[in-house]
């Protein structure tokens, strides 16, 4: 990618003119000789995409493990994961039912509002103090009077389950790739492509193999928000000093107590990091999640979108981001609250027997007063037609001087590049990478990325992937123009950190969707719109990075520029800048697998790339093309990955 | 809205004095529900009527095209809905499989092509008829396009011979593909709000042409030769000198099924509807915003004279 090549200024002059060398032998060629080093040629796209989709199909269809179909295996699985799914929802949504057909009636009600908004609040009080307990109603309490409660209930259920399976799977991952070198080689390896894969790709595999409803959403959520946990949880584990883990040994642990006892519990903040992604990314699928049977909320935005009802639409989206803020703060706090040993704080009995005592008394009160179960219809508030007269008035007023900028800058900038891109033969765009990586990285790194890049070659989506690194590059570009900096200003103003996580959150956790479809009001269809879709999501990272970078800079560093009279710039300059690289490097890095992740999403508009292959291939149910298109993606992900992990250990090395 | 249905229930049970075979089976007819709302409508409809002859019936979201692996597995029963304009190949291709049936069209008519704003025949006199659009491209273009028309087609996946028809009739239009039909409907809006140039393409039924002033283009009306042989029609060299095919559509469901419930599919294949019913329907849902089940009700105990003789089999 363009914008990583910058991060090699300790490239010699003896290596500068080698790799400039090696860029001629790759350019020459590609201009003057054979036809097939410009467009890939019949004999080098191999059908990879039919290979894989038979044998996917077949597998999922015929195959027999040990005389039992993989089919009733996997049928199985999903009835196994669907019975608690079933029990949540029946607790916190729908409750029991007698009789059948028209003559059903409710026989035992769900847990009412009243129950539910109570216990969240008593649990948030004991676990945060009073703006932890205030943040948990506020939330619950906007469900409630939006009338958005019974499909947010149905969204927790499903949440709940696939947070749990989601933890306990990816703690016995990380812990076993902890224990073993070469499990955590292919660990890492498994994760990296599944981080990157778009969820879109594996979602027909996954209706293959499980069926359609509740159980196939939970199943392609927990293999989406997997790989952060696992890589936490290893990452934490690693951090437990050794001291500590002497210490452990010394004593006589076992095997079993030292992982129990010491390092689990030590590593907990580590794993708590870890924990908080898994959570938004699973909020974030709720809307993909109930295209394919999980319903709840994310069919609620679906549905208003579908009516271009984008106010309803927008409280919809913002009920998921609710629920994503109240879990994550209260797994926070909790995860504080067990890192700082207070696990078994006296007042933890009583907590439980508080939040049942208050159940058994709000659902008395509900049998009594009915809208203490059921929120009235009548009651709910909207303020949804606000904000698509908003949107309408954007519409009217400001869409001549929108319109202006966007022929502007597609017709001077995203045209020209895109169409520079689009003609580089693929000989030059592997070798120009190749050689970059090797400056970088040396010769692995090289290796490996034209690996990865061949492969999109082989099978044929070239052109596709061209185009996905235009939009991709500017939509990066953009983010970390206005992030970092936005993220410098909030660093400096702690007062602003609560509400700047709060936005934050928001921007990762709203549906795109939500946004998408003003921006295509106001910018049409096509790459614009786009590209501000991937803008505002990948935003989120190169801010929240920026934050983190610039305040991690050693206080004696800053004293001593204080004392040697640096203004405020010079200190940002030269100091806070040098020091937050490797941070920022990261949150580069970040920036970039988030856009990717929205590539087929940002399809949605109509874009000519990977994205829109692998939707495609939705549509049509073509299952071999979906994987394979996703995988380009993810080569492209992994590419842009290895070049800014090499820049990174570069940076470390001569600071 | 429980209660309204607990009254309608009684009302239906009332009057239709079940068979004593029926239901055959206590298993859930899981009915598909897309992501638009007619299919959701009927399949409300149908549900309320079997219901009543005491089946369990389940509602069960699945993607347009994603579908047929669903319905060859048996994890969806009954789709509603499957349009001939776009599902037609898929749905012989699933046939094949055997696993699959062909319920017998609704009796509704899929109609969709080039459709504009009432407001775009002043600044182009001779619309409807397509031949004005040779003269008015420039009206429809924007930066990007220009001098070309916009016209801003369906996702690729839909197909429709936009580009061939463009070339055949030699409009000066170029087509612009929106990744989902929210976008399309999205542009619309903008531009209707703004009294703006636009062309797109729309279906019937959908809220869209009844909550906007418009009309379809008057193409040459179609016929399969104009898809398949170039000497037919206008342009004696190219395919697709005419509209897009108006189609059936029909009900879908899964064979094994059959066997399990034989009146209820039985109820299915009688089931039918017509665009104008349909509409009204849908408006009640989609503009007045009233719930679907409530909509659903009403039309049943209304017209029971209308649903009743498709039940025969369970009387």
């Amino acid at each position: 990618m363009a914008d990583t090549t910058g991060a090699s200024p300790s490239v010699g002059l003896g290596t500068g003119l080698v790799l400039g060398l090696a860029a001629l032998f790759v350019v020459v060629p590609a201009l003057l000789g054979p036809d097939w080093l410009r467009v890939p040629p019949d004999w080098l796209v191999w059908p990879v995409s039919d290979i894989v989709g038979d044998s996917l199909t077949w597998f999922a269809r015929e195959a027999q493990i040990a005389g039992m179909a993989v089919q009733d295996m996997t049928r199985g699985m999903a009835a196994v994961v669907n019975a608690p799914i079933e029990g949540a929802v029946i607790a916190l949504s729908e409750g029991l039912f007698s009789g059948r057909g028209l003559n059903r009636t409710q026989s035992v009600p769900p847990l009412s509002w009243m129950a539910i908004v109570g216990a969240a609040a008593i649990v948030a009080y004991r676990l945060g103090g009073r703006s932890l307990c205030l943040t948990a109603t506020i939330g619950l309490g906007f469900l409630v009077v939006f009338g958005l409660w019974a499909q947010a209930m149905v969204t927790l259920a499903s949440v709940l389950v696939s947070i749990v399976l989601t933890c306990a799977l990816g703690l016995a991952i990380g812990i076993w790739s902890f224990r073993s070198a070469r499990v955590e080689a292919v660990v890492r390896g498994i994760m990296n492509v599944m981080q990157t894969l778009p969820i879109f790709a594996y979602l027909i595999p996954t209706l293959l193999l499980f069926g359609y409803g509740p159980a196939a959403a939970l199943i392609a959520t927990v293999a989406y928000a997997l790989p952060p946990m696992v890589h936490n949880t290893v990452l934490a584990l690693k951090g437990v000093p050794d001291e500590l883990v002497e210490c452990g040994h010394v004593s006589g642990c076992t095997d079993r107590q030292l992982l129990w006892l010491v390092q689990l519990p030590a590593s907990l903040a580590g794993i708590a990091v870890g924990l908080n992604q898994a959570i938004m990314m699973t909020l974030n699928m709720v809307i993909i999640a109930s295209m394919i049977g999980a319903g709840g909320l994310g069919f609620e935005v679906l549905t208003a979108l579908r009516k271009l009802d984008i106010g309803v639409g927008l409280e919809a989206g913002m009920g998921i981001v609710a629920l994503a803020v109240i879990l994550d703060r209260i797994s926070q706090a909790w995860a504080r609250r067990a890192a700082e040993g207070r696990r078994r704080h006296p007042g933890q009995r009583s907590l439980w027997l508080l939040v049942l005592g208050w159940l058994v008394v709000a659902t008395m009160i509900a049998h009594v007063v009915e809208p203490a179960q059921t929120w009235p219809k009548d009651w709910a508030i909207s303020t949804a037609s606000f904000w698509n007269g908003l949107v309408s008035w954007m519409n009217r007023e400001l869409y001549d001087a929108l319109e202006a900028f966007r022929a502007f800058v597609l017709l001077n900038i995203m045209r020209p590049f895109r169409d520079a891109l689009a003609m580089m033969p693929w000989s030059v765009g592997v070798g120009f990478v190749a050689i970059i990586a090797y400056g970088i990285g040396g010769a692995r790194v090289a290796l490996y990325c034209a690996a990865l890049l061949m492969f999109i070659v082989v099978t044929g989506f070239w052109a596709p992937a061209m185009n996905s690194i235009y939009l991709m590059t500017i939509a990066v570009f953009l983010a970390l123009l206005f992030g970092f900096p936005l993220g410098f200003w909030l660093a400096s103003r702690p007062s602003l950190r609560n509400p700047a996580n709060l936005m934050l959150d928001t921007l990762q956790t709203l549906p795109t969707l939500v946004y998408l479809l003003p921006a295509v009001m106001l910018f049409r269809i096509g790459d614009v719109s786009a590209i501000i879709a991937i803008f505002l999501y990948a935003i989120a990272p190169a801010i929240r990075y920026g934050m983190i970078g610039i305040s991690q800079v050693p206080p004696a560093r800053l004293e001593a520029a204080a004392i040697t009279g640096c203004t405020r710039w010079q200190t940002l300059l030269f100091i806070r800048l040098p020091a937050a690289v490797p941070t920022l490097l990261l949150g580069i890095n970040q920036t970039i697998m988030m856009a990717f992740s929205m590539l087929v999403i940002a399809a949605l508009v109509g874009t000519k790339d990977l994205g829109q292959q692998v939707l495609i291939a939705l549509n049509r149910s073509i299952v071999g093309q979906g994987i394979v298109a996703g995988l380009c993606v993810a080569a492209l992900a992994l590419v842009a990955d290895a070049l800014l992990k090499a820049a990174a250990k570069r940076a470390e090395v001569a600071p | 809205m429980k209660r309204v249905l607990g009254c309608t229930a009684a009302l239906l049970m009332a009057a239709s004095t079940a068979h004593a075979d029926v239901p055959e089976s206590d298993e859930p007819i899981k009915f598909m529900i897309g992501d638009w709302t007619s299919i959701a409508l009927q399949g409300e409809i149908m549900q309320i009527i079997l219901q009543t002859y005491g089946y369990n019936t389940e509602s069960v979201v699945a993607d347009d095209s994603g579908r047929y692996p669903g319905f060859e597995a048996g994890d969806l029963h009954i789709a509603m809905e499957t349009w001939e304009t776009t599902q037609k190949q898929n749905l012989a291709k699933s046939l094949e499989t055997g696993k699959v049936l062909d319920m017998g069209e609704t009796g509704l008519k899929g109609l969709e092509d080039w459709w504009y704003p009432s407001y775009m025949k002043e600044q182009c006199p001779g619309l409807p008829n397509w031949e004005a659009l040779r003269e008015c491209g420039e009206l429809f273009s924007t930066a990007d396009t220009a001098p070309k028309g916009r016209y801003v087609g369906g996702p690729v996946t839909w197909g429709g011979l936009d580009e061939e028809r463009i070339e055949a009739l030699g409009l000066p239009f170029e087509v612009i593909h929106p990744g989902t039909d929210a976008a399309m409907f999205a542009e619309l809006k903008a531009a209707y709000e703004r009294e703006a140039p636009i062309i797109l393409w729309v279906w019937e039924p959908h809220w869209a042409p009844s909550l906007y002033d418009g009309e379809f283009i008057e193409f040459p009306a179609y016929e399969d030769a104009c898809y398949e042989d170039p000497s037919w029609g206008v342009n004696p060299d190219k395919i697709a000198d005419c509209g897009k095919p108006r189609g059936w559509i029909k009900k879908m469901a899964w064979a094994g099924g059959e066997e399990v419930w034989p009146c209820a599919y039985e109820m299915v294949r009688n089931y039918g509807m017509d665009n104008a019913t349909l509409s009204a329907l849908l408006a009640e849902v989609d503009l007045e915003g009233r719930d679907m089940t409530e909509v659903a009700t009403e039309w049943l105990t209304e017209n029971r004279s209308t649903w009743e003789p498709w039940t025969s089999c369970a009387q």
